[in-house]
């Protein structure tokens, strides 16, 4: 564990044409299959260790082998470090380095970089064979100065070719070593990172990654003449590095889940990926269903015999999951269904995060089905949450939904060692016998509550049915029955209402302005809100967790602002033009679910891009809002520059 | 309260059944529904078996036959159109303790659930499956089967269906890992049990097709059959099932067939000169996937807790 409060790493080059910066965001682009997110993943890895803040997110192609040199085909990693706690992918990229031109356009028409970004460019294609690949090498250079990137041509493969035939198998961990260098890394923790990736390769794989590891940062040592030091935070905890999927799967485990069925599904795959590598440490098992509707059923099976089960899917298989979901509704049948949202309708984005199922996960299944709903706003969270949606469904007798995105499926970021404990399981299975003249639903009449009688339990014998049902789960179509049933189901949420906390609110409980999300946009928007508060703005901002049912005190805390947004990754109509100004268009999701819960006029800001939202983005809106209400803050302080830049060369 | 052992000892037995342990609700059945049958002879091998009631689940679809959950005095599952199979697998999956049934019908299994039936198949988890054809969709009234015959009148095909029946024997036969296929009709009650009770007792997923009689919609498909017994061919075999003599004899056709020679019972559910019942196929050497699934399940909370650190620390900086 790194302790230390100095300024830089003991172990860390120094240099002392160094910048300090409170943080960077470094960018390795490439055609896929070059190495680069695991030259990204080990880089914030030892950032995270020497106690930098960070978050690092893949660049994923859509297509598995793209063609080489495409600008679709931009695969890579981006590392945002700061000398404080990172929770977001951030805005524009400092610092990218690039094995093409055309994979660096892919980004450019992403937003991903700015005036000032310093590009390392490998160089090789200025001497390519092809005329064409030549040509468009220097047109890309050309136009990059043109844009104010700082360019750097350097001859990357060629410097590699010294220690390696294959460069573009080894240029990753030369790369690696160049950043060490670039941010002063430690290289004796560097080296041994490497040691430990290629631990299965043997020894003459990890000394060769070392190699090139160190001729990388004597390349950077020689031909840059900057360098930059993000200063360590205290670390006094232990931390882990993971993304929310591998949060979520190690959530299910924590929550004693004992069987996890799925269908493969993008972006949520990657968390059955992990746990059926994984779950058999803690005795669980994972089904591969033959489709998402077996999966939901499958896991219901399990459940309904007593046994812990949850089902993971991202939208397309929510929707083919729905009916069976209104069965455990209907059934009472504890469940948790995690939804790792990604770009719809239809296939839509899959690969792209975006808030679009929340509507669907409440009212997805006909008729009137209510059940827990809860959003994970933070890796952390996608772990907690599934303990939280665990325990919710047992004590509740209800499916629970959590909802998770493509953003916080592959964001990468250290958190703090959860301690695992005994309560956290699933209790064993009730094989006593059933208390004689308790029927299946002995609802309780304030609180829709029933214990639920389990197969081997003596003289609870039922028939659970999705039919219309008495409390002795006796199929009934008369009007008194069906109300006390709904009435019930419905009464459960009340319940848990009642145990629920209002939000806490980030930034002052009184204002101009409160910004209201769910979901992983979290840390964009309090860092948006934190720049606004820092000019002087009375902004403050709030993250529902629970929003089925909804987090109390919502409307007090409302009344205490002029003006309340919803802030969300998902479609709304714009608010003016077309024909907009005759008839309201479309709100975001939690913008109508607000405006009918809380009796206010929401206003809302809602993108849908495929991207995650950025903190530079979200505060453009606010101050678009400030502005509109007449309002202006302290005279803004000028930004510091974030790169020191006269020891830059062009 | 007594039960005799093999060796004539008395074995006193804390609990004892009876048939009447094992009744539900009223069946609600239309009179002369094969269905009646079925449920007898389910709760008669219950019966005879001492199945514990509450370890005894029956999980069902939807259709007239998938109310058969409730008129039994067990544990039971009456939930989704064609999805009685994913959720008896589940069931199933860490619960091999539990004595698992499936009623299904035709509509059910052969057509909106049929994707679940093969797979379940290939599961090959210990459950009886007793798929209820009746060539119609009885509950909703009368629309065509995949099963219906050409030239049936349905409310959906008033000018008689069109397309070829599927044979669900014919197709399980087809579905890889399958280790138990047997036919037999509602109307015979001593093969009718006798087939059930193989079904029951046999290790693995077993997929009974019974030919039932819907008086409501169908009520002359099977009549000829029931009403002229030389339409039939018995299959018995001493590793089948062998009928007392007296039921047998009624049977002007009979074959002995292996249960183990699958190509001859791929042969036999392909006849349409003859409809055969018995036990087409029995392999009890396949794989089961309980096998797998119910791996772990033994584990303390101890050792989860310390499986749990252990993969914490794999993630550890
Ligand atoms: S409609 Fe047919 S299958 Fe349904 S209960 Fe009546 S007779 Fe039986």
């Amino acid at each position: 564990m790194a302790k230390q409060d100095g300024n830089s790493h003991p172990g860390a080059p120094r240099d002392e044409h160094s910048t300090m910066v409170h943080e960077h965001i470094v960018e390795i682009v490439s055609d896929s299959g070059e190495g680069a997110q695991k030259c990204g993943v080990t880089f914030g890895t030892v950032s995270a260790k020497m106690g930098n803040g960070a978050w690092t997110v893949e660049i994923i192609p859509a297509e598995i082998k793209p063609p080489s040199r495409s600008r679709d085909g931009a695969s890579g990693i981006r590392i945002r470090l700061g000398d404080h706690e990172i929770t977001n992918m951030g805005d524009a990229a400092d610092l990218v380095v690039a094995f093409n031109e055309q994979v660096l356009y892919g980004r450019i028409g992403q937003g991903a970089y700015h005036e000032g970004t310093v590009v390392l460019l490998e160089n090789k294609w200025a001497n390519d064979p092809s005329p064409q690949i030549r040509q468009a090498y220097a047109d890309g250079v050309a136009d990059f100065h043109d844009r104010g990137f700082v360019v750097h041509e350097l001859a990357m493969e060629e410097a590699c070719l010294a220690h390696t035939e294959n460069p573009k198998l080894g240029k990753n961990m030369f790369v690696l070593g160049m950043l060490c260098w670039i941010y002063q890394r430690d290289v004796e923790m560097t080296l041994g990172e490497i040691a430990a990736i290629f631990s299965k390769k043997g020894e003459q794989v990890i000394s060769l990654n070392q190699k090139l590891m160190q001729a990388g940062v004597e390349f950077a040592r020689e031909r840059l003449t900057y360098c930059f030091n993000v200063p360590c935070m205290d670390v006094d905890h232990e931390l882990l590095v993971m993304n929310g999927n591998q949060a979520v799967g190690l959530g299910v485990m924590a929550a004693g889940i004992e069987m996890v069925s799925m269908y493969p599904i993008t972006p949520a795959t990657s968390a059955s990926h992990y746990l059926a590598a994984s779950i058999q440490s803690v005795g669980g098992f994972v089904h591969q269903a033959e489709d998402e509707i077996a999966a939901v059923g499958f896991a219901i099976g399990c459940s309904y015999a007593g046994k812990t089960a949850c089902t993971i899917t991202s939208g397309p298989g929510l929707a083919l999951k729905m009916e069976f979901i209104g069965l455990a509704v209907m059934g009472e049948i504890p469940l948790v269904i995690v939804d790792v949202q990604r770009g719809g309708p239809s296939t839509g984005l899959p690969t792209k995060p975006e808030q679009g199922d929340l509507m669907a996960a409440m009212y997805g299944s006909p008729g009137d089905s209510p059940k827990p709903i809860i959003a994970a706003a933070t890796i952390e969270e996608c772990f907690h949450l599934i303990i939280t949606a665990r325990t919710i469904a047992e004590a509740f007798r209800t499916p629970v939904i959590v909802l998770t995105d493509a953003g916080l499926a592959t964001g990468v970021q250290p958190i703090p060692r959860p301690e695992p404990c005994e309560e956290w399981l699933a209790p064993p299975v009730d094989q006593s016998p059933w208390k004689q003249g308790v029927p299946p639903y002995d609802w309780d009449e304030e609180t829709g509550l029933s214990p639920r009688p389990i197969p081997g339990q003596r003289g609870g014998e039922y028939v659970l049915t999705g039919l219309a049902h008495t409390g002795q789960s006796k199929v009934a179509y008369d009007p008194a029955s069906n109300i006390k049933g709904l009435e019930m189901r419905s009464r459960k949420l009340a319940a848990l209402r009642a145990t629920l906390k209002p939000p806490k609110i980030h930034g002052d409980d009184e204002g101009d302005l409160i910004v209201v999300g769910w979901g992983s946009t979290l840390g964009s928007i309090e860092e948006a809100v934190d720049r606004a508060r820092a000019d002087g703005y009375r902004v403050s901002s709030l993250h529902i967790r629970f929003l089925w049912p909804l987090e109390p005190g919502l409307r007090d805390i409302f009344m205490r602002f002029d003006k309340v947004m919803t802030i969300e990754l998902n479609y709304s109509d714009p608010q003016h033009g077309l024909m907009m100004e005759t008839q309201p268009g479309r709100p975001p999701h939690l913008a109508l679910m607000l405006r009918g819960r809380t009796r206010r006029d929401i206003d809302y800001w809602s993108i849908c891009q495929g991207l995650p939202l950025r903190p530079g983005q979200i505060h453009e809106v606010i101050m678009d809002r400030l502005h509109g209400m007449g309002l202006t803050g302290n005279e803004p302080q000028p930004v510091e520059a974030a790169m020191g830049s006269e020891s830059c060369s062009g | 309260m007594f039960g005799l052992k093999k060796d004539w000892s008395l074995d006193v037995l804390p609990r004892y059944f009876t048939l009447e342990d094992y009744e539900g609700a009223i069946a609600r059945w239309c009179p002369g529904c094969g269905d009646h049958a079925v449920l007898a002879a389910v709760q008669r091998i219950c019966r005879d078996e001492q199945l514990l009631p509450e370890k005894t689940i029956i999980v069902s679809g939807i259709g007239c036959s998938s109310r058969f959950p409730h008129y039994m005095k067990t544990y039971g599952f009456h939930g989704l159109h064609g999805r009685a199979l994913p959720v008896a697998c589940g069931v199933k999956a860490r619960r091999p303790d539990l004595h698992v049934w499936v009623a299904t019908g035709d509509g059910d299994c052969c057509s909106i659930g049929a994707g679940h039936w093969l797979h379940a198949v290939r599961y090959n988890m210990d459950m009886t499956v007793m798929l209820f054809d009746n060539n119609i969709y009885g509950l909703t009234k009368a629309q065509t089967s995949p099963t219906s015959r050409p030239g049936q009148r349905t409310n959906t095909h008033p000018f008689g269906a069109w397309l070829p029946p599927l044979n669900p024997t014919l197709a399980t036969l087809g579905f890889t890992n399958v280790s138990f296929v047997a036919k037999t009709v509602d109307w015979n009650p001593v093969h009718l049990h006798a087939t059930l009770d193989a079904a029951f007792k046999h290790k693995g997923f077993s997929f009974v097709h019974i030919h039932q009689r819907c008086p409501q919609y169908t009520a002359k498909i099977y009549e000829a059959m029931q009403q002229d017994p030389s339409t039939i061919l018995l299959l018995n075999h001493e590793n089948g099932i062998q009928l007392d003599p007296a039921v047998a004899g009624m049977y002007e056709h009979q074959m002995a067939h292996d249960p183990l020679n699958h190509n001859e019972a791929v042969a036999l559910a392909g006849r349409e000169d003859l409809l055969p019942i018995g036990i087409f196929f029995q392999n009890e050497s396949r794989p089961r996937y309980e096998q797998v699934t119910t791996i772990g399940m033994e584990m303390t909370t101890e050792e989860r807790i310390a499986g749990l650190n252990r993969e914490l620390d794999r993630f550890a900086i």
